[in-house]
């Protein structure tokens, strides 16, 4: 067996003393956004649940396997792999709690599942999660990377299942939301959702931090393992998305949104957006579910004149924002 | 067009306004350092903040920033900068700018932004100019 690699050294922590502002900031962000899947009135869907048709329901509940097998990778071993790379005893913390809310995310589908679905469907759906190829490789893949020794190189493939991989699947979700259907299915998925960028985010942050002092060649090196890594697991999900959504046509649609997030996936970790607009044009209505009011134009500047008026100066304290 | 942001150590909003044609000032990024004084028409770039839902989403920094009344004086317009996975909570913080400083929200951007963005920004901060010497004329 491997030898178990820890922290050398632990001193008492001091948050008092913060090294790095972004470690508070994200802790704070991260326990204010803390939920449970108790809290969302799952079982309103029930009647929605009733009106998908059976390939309907075999597809939302092997994406939702999918999405636990991410979930639970990212919580027992991704965040977790972290911790001995953490320049700052506050990272640490803060991993800690992201590794717990990726099991809190995992147990949340076994929620969805327990007040929709019969123990032989749940069970079903567990195994094809076992037996698909393209599921598995994804998770292999990943796998791989956190087993390496590279704390830069794990950060990449940490940042990629948080802010792309799980995308495939949250895309269904929302499909069914903008159909309003399991529309309280989706406001669980959507807390996922917020909680996965704050994630992506920190994480990628870190990757930056950890960059800033290698060699340009070591960062030519990373760069291109990134879009490398970045390729072959953009290839297995277009397998995957294709394998789950052809049978109801949506694949073509799915992938506009994986494209979206892979530009972001990669700008959390500092680089620039890979696919063009063309092919990142979500389905508006998949952005609506996503983000309410995202679809509406606030592009002033298209407008025609683009003139402006100065608004009213009226005193403003510090109260006067938190509205 | 002058262009004043507020950009956290991430330097997701620092790099995008880097790539823009305007000129640029930014919002000091610790609160107790002094804030910026502006005496011309500029637009504000921020991003969101906050652990709550409706609490501190606009940073303190731009707080202190905009509770200059000269500042706000000259104030035209607001640029957001967020992420969509944070629902209805994209962009706050340039929505409520945007509402209690009664100037539009102009547009808004996605962590680093895309070419596209980019371009976009860029033409509209240049419309804006041009009409701005048409005013002063």
């Amino acid at each position: 067996m491997e030898n178990l690699t820890l922290a050398s050294h632990v001193d008492a922590i001091n948050w008092n003393r913060v090294v790095d502002p972004i470690d508070d900031e994200v802790w704070d962000r991260l326990t204010g956004n803390f939920w449970l899947p108790e809290k969302v009135p799952l079982s309103n869907d029930i009647p929605s649940w009733a009106t998908l048709t059976d390939d309907e329901k075999t597809l939302t509940m092997r994406v939702f396997t999918g999405l636990t097998l991410l979930d639970t990778i990212q919580g027992t071993v991704g965040a977790i792999s972290l911790i001995p790379d953490a320049v700052t005893p506050h990272e640490e913390a803060v991993l800690t709690n992201i590794a717990f809310m990726e099991s809190v995310h995992a147990k949340s589908y076994s929620s969805i599942f327990s007040t929709l679905c019969s123990t032989k469907e749940i069970d079903e759906a567990f195994r094809w999660s076992r037996e698909n190829t393209y599921l598995q490789a994804k998770a292999d893949i990943i796998l791989s990377y956190y087993r390496g020794d590279d704390p830069l190189k794990r950060k990449v493939a940490s940042t990629l299942l948080e802010s792309f991989l799980f995308y495939s699947g949250f895309y269904l979700p929302m499909y069914w939301s903008a159909h309003a259907k399991l529309t309280n299915t989706a406001d669980l998925i959507r807390l996922i959702i917020r909680d996965e960028a704050v994630h992506g985010y920190y994480i990628g942050y870190k990757y930056q931090k950890g960059l800033e002092s290698q060699s340009e060649e070591r960062k030519q090196e990373l760069k291109d393992y990134t879009m490398n890594l970045m390729f072959e697991l953009y290839e297995n999900e277009v397998s995957y998305t294709h394998d789950i959504y052809d049978s109801v046509g949506l694949a073509e649609d799915c992938k506009m949104f994986l494209h979206y997030n892979a530009n972001k996936a990669l700008m959390n970790l500092g680089y620039e957006a890979m696919f063009p607009k063309e092919v990142t044009k979500v389905n508006p209505a998949i952005l609506a579910a996503l983000s309410p009011g995202s679809d509406e134009n606030h592009d002033f500047f298209s407008g025609s004149g683009s003139s402006y008026v100065i608004g009213k100066a009226e005193n403003t304290e510090d109260d006067d924002w938190d509205f | 067009m002058l262009l004043v942001y507020y950009s956290s150590s991430s330097e997701f909003t620092h790099r995008f306004v880097g790539k823009l044609r305007h000129p640029a000032r930014r919002i000091p990024l610790l609160t107790k350092q002094e804030t910026l004084r502006v005496d011309e028409p500029f637009v504000l770039m921020t991003p969101t903040y906050g652990a709550g839902r409706n609490q501190g989403a606009v940073p303190k920094q731009v707080i202190k920033f905009l509770n200059i009344e000269e500042n706000r004086r000259h104030l035209i317009g607001v640029i957001g900068a967020g992420n969509t996975n944070f629902g209805e909570d994209y962009c706050r913080a340039a929505k409520k700018v945007a509402v209690k400083c009664q100037v539009p929200l102009m547009y808004r951007v996605e962590l680093l932004g895309t070419q596209e963005d980019v371009d976009t920004v860029n033409l509209g901060l240049d419309k804006l100019c041009a009409s701005s010497l048409k005013t002063a004329m």
